[in-house]
């Protein structure tokens, strides 16, 4: 009786402005709302859960935060406090001396003493970079023609994308190492080298800037010690030419499609062009562009979240990456950052009951510092991870 | 003559037409052609440096290396030696390899199972729902190779902890409670050692489901809303709708990132087998060739396996075919 009542009563109006309405009805009385909203079993059942939920998600988020936050305490303890059981996660006697040893550290490469963190630093900054770049772009590259192409050997083409995801690379490891000490296309370098060795090495011959080119390359290790540029390019390929300690097999690799889980990012950018529909492609050919204009100018931009999704992964997987680094970096020439791990600062030396879990925590120290900037990154670019992933609409199809 | 006449008309017919067919072949072989091209760097890849690389990784398996002075090495065929010599020379692979096995066993379905609930957890809307997607991605960026060698330091030696006390995850939940737990229930001892197990590693299980997390995600970022609409108006219940619109749609994902774990956990470092093969490359004069032996006997086997469980799975996986 009531309700009808209710319905036919128009609300009166209490006050009016231009945008804002303020309107008065009768409505069942307070009392009565929240008893119907809040006492009920389902209710009940609904806080438990959210509770749960959060309990759980709270939990989980601190096993995986864990490690980095006895990393931090332990970064910032004194050697006293290592000593001293009733110490736990919060230091004593805070000190920010770990991190200044670590980063005045110095050591001797190629006869110049150098800061080994910064060293480190540029070094995996600059092959993570150059890589990164590369993988992303030749797997979108890769990933377009397989997804939106239909020629014979596609399926046979991403049947072999899917293995090389599948085999271990320490299946490769030796080979791999083998193919680039001694790297050769089919013997042709070493069948060349005859005709191409007259190089005289004379060094005084060669100008300022052939010089200058030599040095930078040698600089951000590019350049194999066989190959030297002078005004007669000179070779010698006797014995296949020496990659190791450049970033030329780690470049190689990349720009093939092969390196570190390109297998996982071909995939996934393969879903993601395949949600893309072909409407879009194909009024860019009557508008008269080329295959390969459209990639560049509509499909890539297009994708952009999940190009930096990709470019995230690969950037940081190989920063962290422990195994081509050691493989194709064995020498100490090169300093990347797993060479400094194991760094322990002459300043920071102890003996006694500490020093195992001192050096331990000196060691996590270096590995803070090394997934530093890695943080820094994943803060700004995390948006992106989800953003990429919710619009690839991975099928699995 | 009339013969011959029709003939030629008959060719004269016969050749525009196949003059305009092939205009529509070259059409297609020109798409064609620029797949071709767009897969090249794979392609040049594959021939230069993949296949041989795996041509070579198999002569070493069947072979013996000696270095040459001045650089250079020389191989000698030695055939299955290498394998013989994995298996019944050396006392601790076989048995590496089948705790290995366990291992992905055990680890395969606890991973697939923790990641599917924890992207149901994360796809409801909630407080702080940005927060936690970006806690429980941190060890999809953060958590491989060198991180992963960094932190078992961490734990195992029990960094900045005192004496008796164990790791994070042990500090949550004793094992000892959920054992007696289940002994009440009268559960077999089977399981409940499964379970303790995974209660122990749930750290490992936790760091190592990031991407499958987001595979996940985004599969049940695809399901139309619609569908759970169409369920809330017929009543459905929020454990219904899981088991019979969620998972079914989502079943794809599964044999995706099941397949993925298996490739995942057993290319990974911390594998036991993995570092089993690692130890016998660096030791002793022979010990790359038998380890790149090892390696392939393995990776013979998790093919077997990758290959089993994808007959198995897909049997069972529902696809929603939008369009044909």
């Amino acid at each position: 009786m009531d309700s009808t009542k209710n319905l036919n009563t128009a609300p009166t109006v209490m006050k009016e402005t231009k945008n804002k309405i303020r309107v008065d009805f009768e409505r069942t009385d307070l009392k009565t709302r929240l008893k119907a909203k809040f006492v009920s079993a389902a209710f009940v059942g609904k806080i438990i859960f959210y509770i749960f939920r959060l309990v759980l998600l709270v939990g989980l988020a601190y096993i995986i935060l864990y490690p980095f936050i006895t990393k931090i305490a332990g970064s910032i303890m004194s050697k006293t406090d290592f000593a001293d059981i009733t110490v736990r996660l919060i230091p004593r006697n805070p000190t920010l001396d770990t991190y200044k040893a670590l980063l005045a550290e110095t050591d001797t490469i190629n006869g110049k003493i150098v800061p080994i963190y910064w060293t480190a630093f540029k070094n995996t900054l600059t092959l993570s970079l150059i890589t990164a770049v590369i993988q992303t772009f030749t797997c979108c590259l890769i990933a377009y023609g397989l997804a939106k192409f239909k020629f014979k050997g596609n399926g046979i083409i991403f049947a072999i994308v899917v293995l090389t995801m599948v085999i271990p690379h320490s299946t490769l490891q030796l080979s791999l190492y083998m193919n680039f000490r001694y790297f050769d296309i089919f013997g042709i370098f070493k069948f060349l080298s005859g005709g191409l060795s007259f190089g005289h090495r004379d060094e005084t011959l060669n100008a300022g800037w052939i010089n200058a080119l030599n040095d930078i390359l040698a600089q951000i290790n590019l350049l194999p010690d066989q190959i030297k540029f002078s005004k007669t390019f000179s070779l010698n390929f006797a014995q296949g030419t020496n990659f190791i300690n450049t970033y030329i097999p780690m470049i190689m690799l990349s720009a093939t499609g092969l390196a570190f889980k390109n297998g996982l990012y071909i995939f996934m950018l393969r879903q993601f062009f395949r949600g893309v529909p072909d409407s879009l492609e194909e009024s860019a050919y009557i508008d008269g562009s080329g295959t390969f204009r459209t990639f560049l100018q509509i499909i890539l931009p297009m994708s952009v979240p999940m190009m930096i999704t990709v470019f995230l992964f690969s950037f940081s997987w190989q920063w962290t990456d422990d195994f081509y680094t050691t493989l194709f970096f064995p020498a100490d020439r090169v300093l990347l950052m797993p060479d400094i791990v194991d760094v322990i600062p002459a300043s920071l030396q102890t003996a006694g009951a500490v020093k195992a879990v001192f050096e331990t925590a000196i060691r996590n120290t270096s590995g803070l510092l090394i997934i530093a900037p890695l943080i820094v990154m994943y803060l700004f670019c995390q948006r992106y991870i989800i953003q990429g992933i919710e619009r690839s609409g991975i099928t699995g199809e | 003559m009339a013969k011959d006449v029709k003939k030629n008309t008959k060719a004269e017919i016969a050749a525009p037409k196949k003059t305009k067919k092939r205009k529509i072949v070259s059409l297609d072989k020109k798409k064609a052609r620029a797949g071709w091209f767009f897969v090249l760097p794979f392609i040049i890849g594959c021939i230069l440096i993949y296949i041989p690389v795996i041509f070579d990784s198999f002569i070493y398996s069947v072979s013996e290396v000696e270095n040459i002075r001045g650089g250079g090495y020389e191989l000698h065929f030695v055939g299955i030696e290498n394998y013989r010599a994995a298996f019944f020379d050396d006392p601790n692979f076989a048995q590496t390899l089948v705790k290995g096995l366990q291992q992905l066993i055990f680890d395969v379905p606890a991973i697939v199972i923790f990641s599917l609930f924890m992207a149901v957890l994360l796809n409801q809307k909630m407080m702080g729902r940005a927060f936690f997607r970006a806690v429980f991605f941190v060890p999809v960026i953060l958590s491989t190779g060198l991180m992963e060698s960094i932190e078992a330091i961490d734990i195992s030696e029990e960094v900045e902890m005192g004496e008796g006390e164990k790791s994070a995850t042990a500090e949550i939940v004793s094992a000892m409670d959920i054992e007696v737990l289940f002994s009440y229930m009268k559960i077999g001892t089977g399981l409940v050692e499964y379970v303790t197990q995974l209660i122990n590693s749930i750290y490992n299980i936790v760091n190592r489901s990031g991407v499958q997390m987001l595979i996940f995600l985004s599969g049940l970022q695809s399901i139309s809303p619609a569908i759970y609409e169409a369920c809330s108006i017929d009543g459905a219940s929020g454990w219904e709708t899981f088991w019979k619109v969620t998972f079914p749609m989502i079943s794809p994902m599964i044999l995706v990132n099941g397949v993925y774990t298996i490739i995942d956990s057993f290319t990974s470092e911390s594998n036991l087998v993995m570092t089993y093969i690692n130890g016998v490359y660096g030791s002793g004069s022979n010990g790359n060739v038998l380890s790149t032996a090892m390696a392939w006997t393995y990776f013979t086997i998790v093919i077997l396996i990758i290959s089993a469980v994808a007959a198995l799975f897909s049997a069972y996986v529902f696809y929603q075919r939008r369009d044909s």
